[in-house]
C-alpha cells in the first residue's frame, strides 16, 4: 500500500492503495466517484474513459502510480451542473438506451471537440470507435457531437 | 369514453398494505441514495397522499408515479408512467418517476422480458391513473357539494363549469386517500391522448449524463465488502480442490470457500437456468484486491461430461438437418407430392454461432442477508422468480427476502436468468455482512446462459408460373428448437412442412433478445429472396401475393396461424412506400420483413457504394406496427438500437468453444459492431392505427439480417448464408 495524492476534478484527494491499482477503481472503490464505468478493464469498450490532462484516458489500465499530478477530470467533474455542451447535447437527441456507457462516450466526445471544434462525420467515428455501445445508440451519438459542435 | 371494471390489480388499490409513503417497506431506499436534481428538490410538496400503489400526489400537484417494471435500456420507466400520467390527466412536467420495488401483492409481472411490459401493463396502469382521478374528482365533488360526473380535469386541475369551482389536485389529494375506490372507471378515447404519443425524453437522462449512481454496479454502502466468484474453465467441468490459504493471506482478503449454489433437493425457477451448481468466491474489502486474489488463486476442476467444441456442435446440427422427424411440427399438404411437380426447387442451408450477451455492465448484485431478513438490490429482469429461489436457498420465507431493482446497463435476456442473485445472497449469509457480487467481463461472457448455434435447411418448390407450391423448414439448435411452425409462410402454402429438432449440450444456453427469431428471421427472409428471385417475381410483391393468399384463401385453420397476414402486408406497403423501392439509385439494397413478440417490422436496407467485399449499410427504410406508440422519441430509439444490434452480430459475433473451453473472453476477441461500422442513417415509420400497443424492444433486430444479406446479395452477387458475415466474405485472390 502507499498514499497518493491525486487531482481530481479540480480537488486535491489522498488515498491509500496498492500502486498497482487501476484509476478505475481508485475512483469507484475509494472515492464515489461511480459514473467512471468498468466494462472490460482491457481498455478494449471505452466506458471508463476520463480526462488526463485533457486526453481522454481508459481508466481501467491507468495505473494509480502513473498518474502524478496530472489533472483526471471524471464525468461528474465535466460540468457543474450537467450543463457541458456535450452533455446538453445528449439530452437533446436523446442519445442514451441502458445509458450505461454513456459516461464513457461523453468523456471521448468532450475530448474530441476541445481539439477539433469541428470535426467531419469520420473524424468522430474514428475518435469514436474506441467507446462500445451495445444497445446501438451510435447514429444519435453522432448527431449529439455534431450538435454539440455547433453550439 | 370507454367504462371499465377496475379488476385488474385490485390489491393495488388496496392503500397502506405494503406500499408506503414511497415505497418504503424495503428499509432501505436506493432511490433515496441518489442524488434529486435541484429542480425536483425544490419543488417538492410538504406531503404525499397515496390514492394507490402506482401513484401519489402530493399537496402541491406533484405527482409520483411508481414504474413498476425492471428498466434494462428498453426505456419503460420513461413510458409506462406515461400511460398512468395520460389517464390520470396531469401534466408531465409535474411528474417525478420512480422505480418500484419487487411487490407482487400491488403489481403484476414486474419482468422485463419478451417485449411485453407495455402490452400486459396497458390495461392496468391505464387503471390506476384513471381510478385516481375518479378519487381526485369524487373528492372535488364532496367539498364543492356538485356531481362528480360535471367536472372536468385538464392537466392536474379540477373545474365545475357550474358552479365556477376549480382547483388543483394537489388541493384535492388529501381528500381523495379517503375516497373509497371506484368500482368502475372511464378510460380515455384515444383520440383524446395528450401524453401518449408526444416524444418524451429519458426521465433518467440528466442523471446518466452526469454519471450519477444509478447500477447495481454503482452501489456502495458502510461495511460492504467485494465478492467476485471463479467458474470451472470449461464446460462440463466440476469442482476438486483449490489452494485457498494461499490466497487468504493477500491484502484486503477475507475469506476464499468454495460453496454450492444449488445443493440438492432446492426448489428452482426457470430463471435459474444456466446457473453453475458450486462455485468459488472471493471476499475482500476492495473489487481490485479480488481480482488480484483471482489471479493468484488456483482451483482445481475435473471433466465429469464430454468436453464438446464448436466442431463438435457443427457436426451434430449438420447431421440432425438430414434427419426426417418423427412428428412434424407442422404438416399442411403434401410436400414430397409438390416437389416432383414443382418447375423450379430451391434449397439453402444458413447457420449462425453461439452469441454472449455482453451487457455492457456485467452481471452483480447486492446482498445484505441477517438472520431476520434479506435485502438485495441490483438488476435483475426476473425478480420474483429469483426472490422464490433465494428464499428455498437460504431457507428463509418469502416474506423475509426484498428485492429491488437498479437501473440495468443493458439485460437483452441476459438478466432473466438470476443464479448471480442466489451467488450473493449465500456469499452474504456465509460472511455475515452485506456484500456486492461482481463479475468480471470475464467471467460475464465465458459463464454461459448463451444464445444457442443454430442451422436450418429450406427447400421450396414453384411451379411454372412461379407461384410458391410447396415450403420445407427443418431446424436444429443447441438445447432449443428452434422453428415457429405456425409463422409465414404457413398458411399462405399448400404444400407446407415444418421439421425442429434439437441437440442437447453442456454448453448453457438461453433467451438473447427475440429468442429464436433472431436466427430463423434472417434465414427465413433471406430464402424468401432466392425464392423470390427463381420465381422472377420482385422480392416485395412475391411476399404480398402470399399474404393476399394467407388473407383470402388461407391453408388450414387461419386461428392457428401466428400472424394476421393483413398488418404483415401494411408495413411492407409502408416501407414499400418510404424507401421508394422502385427506385434504388442504383443501391444495393435488401428487404426484409418479419413479426414476432406482437409487432410487425419491414425494412429496406441501402448498402454503400464502393465498400468492398463488406460495404457498410449506408441507410435503413423501418417500418413498424406495435399499435399505439406510447413514446414516438423512445420507441424510434429502440427500433434504431434494434436494428443496429442486429447488424453488428450478424456481421461480426460469435463465441466459439475448444474442448469445452469458451476461445472468446473479452472484447478483444469478441468483436462487436462500432461507431464506423454502425449503419449511417435509420428512418423509422409507424403504423397509426390505434389497436392496443405490443413489443418494441426486439422485433426490429431479426428481419435486418437478412435485409443486410439480400442487400449483400445484391452487392456481390453472393449469398450470405453463415453468420458472422465477416467470415463469408470471399478469400483474397492473390
Amino acid at each position: 500500500m502507499a498514499t497518493f495524492t491525486l487531482n481530481i476534478n479540480g480537488t486535491k484527494q489522498e488515498v491509500d492503495v496498492d500502486p498497482s491499482t487501476p484509476m478505475l477503481w481508485v475512483l469507484r472503490d475509494h472515492l464515489n466517484l461511480v459514473g467512471t464505468k468498468y466494462g472490460c478493464g482491457i481498455a478494449q469498450c471505452g466506458a471508463c474513459t476520463i480526462h488526463m490532462d485533457g486526453t481522454a484516458t481508459r481508466a481501467c489500465m491507468l495505473t494509480v502510480s502513473s498518474v502524478g499530478n496530472s489533472e483526471i477530470t471524471t464525468i461528474e467533474g465535466l460540468s457543474e451542473e450537467g450543463n457541458h455542451p456535450v452533455q446538453k447535447a445528449w439530452l437533446e437527441v436523446d442519445v442514451p438506451q441502458c445509458g450505461y456507457c454513456q459516461a464513457g462516450q461523453i468523456m471521448t466526445a468532450s475530448a474530441l471537440l476541445e481539439k477539433n471544434p469541428n470535426p467531419t462525420d469520420e473524424e468522430i467515428e474514428m475518435a469514436m470507435n474506441g467507446n462500445i455501445c451495445r444497445c446501438g445508440t451510435y447514429t444519435r451519438i453522432k448527431k449529439a457531437v455534431k450538435l454539440a459542435a455547433k453550439s | 369514453m370507454t367504462l371499465v371494471k377496475t379488476k385488474i390489480g385490485r390489491r393495488a388499490f388496496i392503500r397502506n398494505t405494503g406500499l408506503a409513503s414511497g415505497g418504503l417497506v424495503i428499509g432501505f431506499n436506493w432511490l433515496a441514495s441518489c442524488k434529486m436534481t435541484p429542480e425536483q428538490v425544490s419543488s417538492l410538496p410538504k406531503e404525499w397522499f397515496e390514492l394507490n400503489g402506482f401513484l401519489k400526489v402530493g399537496d402541491n400537484g406533484m405527482v409520483t408515479i411508481m414504474s413498476p417494471n425492471p428498466e434494462i435500456g428498453q426505456n419503460i420507466k420513461t413510458a409506462m408512467p406515461m400511460i398512468v400520467a395520460e389517464e390520470l390527466d396531469v401534466a408531465w412536467k409535474d411528474v417525478i418517476v420512480e422505480q418500484a420495488p419487487l411487490n407482487t401483492d400491488i403489481f403484476t409481472r414486474q419482468i422485463a422480458g419478451g417485449s411485453q411490459s407495455i402490452r400486459q401493463g396497458w390495461e392496468s396502469l391505464r387503471m390506476a391513473g384513471a381510478t385516481a382521478k375518479q378519487m381526485l374528482k369524487e373528492a372535488a365533488a364532496q367539498s364543492w357539494g356538485v356531481s362528480a360526473d360535471e367536472i372536468t380535469t385538464k392537466e392536474g386541475i379540477l373545474s365545475h363549469e357550474g358552479t365556477g369551482n376549480a382547483a388543483g389536485y394537489g388541493e384535492m389529494a388529501s381528500a381523495a386517500a379517503s375516497i373509497e375506490v371506484p368500482e368502475e372507471v372511464q378510460l380515455k378515447e384515444t383520440s383524446d391522448f395528450s401524453i401518449i404519443g408526444t416524444d418524451t425524453k429519458n426521465v433518467d437522462g440528466k442523471k446518466i449524463v452526469t454519471g450519477q449512481p444509478l447500477y447495481g454496479l454503482d452501489v456502495y454502502k458502510e461495511g460492504m465488502l467485494t465478492a467476485m466468484i471463479v467458474h470451472p474453465p470449461a464446460f462440463g467441468m466440476t469442482y476438486k480442490g483449490m489452494n485457498a490459504d494461499a490466497v487468504k493471506s493477500m491484502p484486503g482478503i477475507k475469506d476464499v470457500f468454495h460453496f454450492e449454489v444449488y445443493p440438492e433437493g432446492i426448489e428452482k425457477q426457470w430463471s435459474d437456468q444456466g446457473g453453475i451448481p458450486e462455485l468459488v468466491a472471493i471476499v475482500g474489502d476492495s473489487t481490485w484486491e479480488c481480482m488480484q486474489a483471482k489471479k493468484a488463486l488456483e482451483v482445481e476442476w475435473e471433466q465429469s461430461s464430454k468436453a464438446e467444441s464448436t466442431s463438435y456442435h457443427d457436426e451434430e446440427l449438420l447431421a440432425l438437418l438430414e434427419k426426417p422427424t418423427e412428428t412434424p411440427a407442422r404438416k399442411d399438404g403434401d410436400v414430397d407430392a409438390a416437389f416432383k411437380n414443382a418447375a423450379k426447387i430451391v434449397e439453402s442451408t444458413y447457420s449462425a454461432p453461439y452469441l454472449a450477451h455482453n451487457t455492457m455492465e456485467p452481471m452483480n448484485f447486492f446482498a445484505h442477508v441477517t438472520p431476520e431478513k434479506a435485502e438485495l438490490l441490483g438488476p435483475i429482469q426476473t425478480p420474483e422468480f429469483a426472490e422464490k429461489t433465494v428464499a428455498a436457498r437460504l431457507g428463509m420465507p418469502v416474506e423475509k427476502i426484498d428485492i429491488m431493482m437498479t437501473r440495468m446497463g443493458g439485460g437483452f435476456g441476459r438478466r432473466l436468468y438470476g443464479p448471480f442473485v442466489i451467488e450473493a445472497a449465500v456469499i452474504s449469509q456465509k460472511m455475515n455482512a452485506p456484500i456486492k457480487l461482481v463479475y468480471s467481463r470475464e467471467d460475464d461472457m465465458t459463464q454461459g446462459t448463451y444464445r444457442p448455434s443454430y442451422k436450418v435447411k429450406y427447400k421450396a418448390g414453384l411451379d411454372a408460373d412461379g407461384n410458391l407450391i410447396a415450403w420445407h423448414v427443418r431446424g436444429a439448435g443447441t438445447n432449443d428448437s428452434l422453428v415457429f411452425e405456425d409463422r409465414f409462410p404457413a398458411g399462405a402454402v399448400d404444400n407446407y412442412l415444418a421439421e425442429k429438432h434439437t441437440l442437447a449440450t453442456n454448453v448453457t444456453t438461453g433467451a438473447w433478445r427475440a429468442p429464436r427469431s433472431n436466427f430463423i428471421a434472417g434465414a427465413e427472409q433471406a430464402f424468401m429472396d432466392e425464392v423470390a428471385e427463381a420465381s422472377g417475381k420482385d422480392p416485395i410483391e412475391f411476399r404480398l401475393e402470399l399474404f393476399d393468399r394467407a388473407m383470402n384463401n388461407p391453408v388450414g385453420d387461419p386461428k392457428k396461424n401466428d400472424y394476421d397476414p393483413e398488418r404483415y402486408a401494411g408495413v411492407l406497403k409502408l416501407v414499400k412506400e418510404k424507401s421508394d423501392w422502385a427506385n434504388s439509385n442504383g443501391k444495393a439494397r435488401g428487404v426484409s420483413a418479419y413479426y414476432c413478440h406482437n409487432s410487425y417490422v419491414a425494412q429496406v436496407l441501402d448498402l454503400e457504394d464502393g465498400g468492398g467485399d463488406m460495404p457498410r449499410v449506408d441507410k435503413v427504410h423501418c417500418a413498424v406496427d406495435c399499435g399505439i406508440v406510447i413514446n414516438p422519441l423512445g420507441a424510434k430509439n429502440q427500433i434504431e438500437g434494434g436494428i443496429i444490434d442486429g447488424v453488428g452480430h450478424s456481421t461480426f459475433s460469435a463465441m466459439s468453444f475448444k474442448d469445452g473451453k469458451p476461445e472468446q473472453s473479452n472484447f478483444d476477441r469478441y468483436r462487436l459492431i462500432r461507431h464506423s461500422e454502425a449503419p449511417k442513417n435509420i428512418e423509422v415509420h409507424f403504423v397509426d392505427n390505434g389497436i392496443d400497443p405490443t413489443g418494441l424492444g426486439e422485433p426490429s433486430l431479426p428481419p435486418i439480417i437478412a435485409a443486410l444479406s439480400n442487400a449483400l446479395y445484391k452487392a456481390t452477387g453472393r449469398r450470405y448464408y453463415n453468420q458472422p458475415f465477416i467470415n463469408e466474405r470471399p478469400p483474397l485472390v492473390g
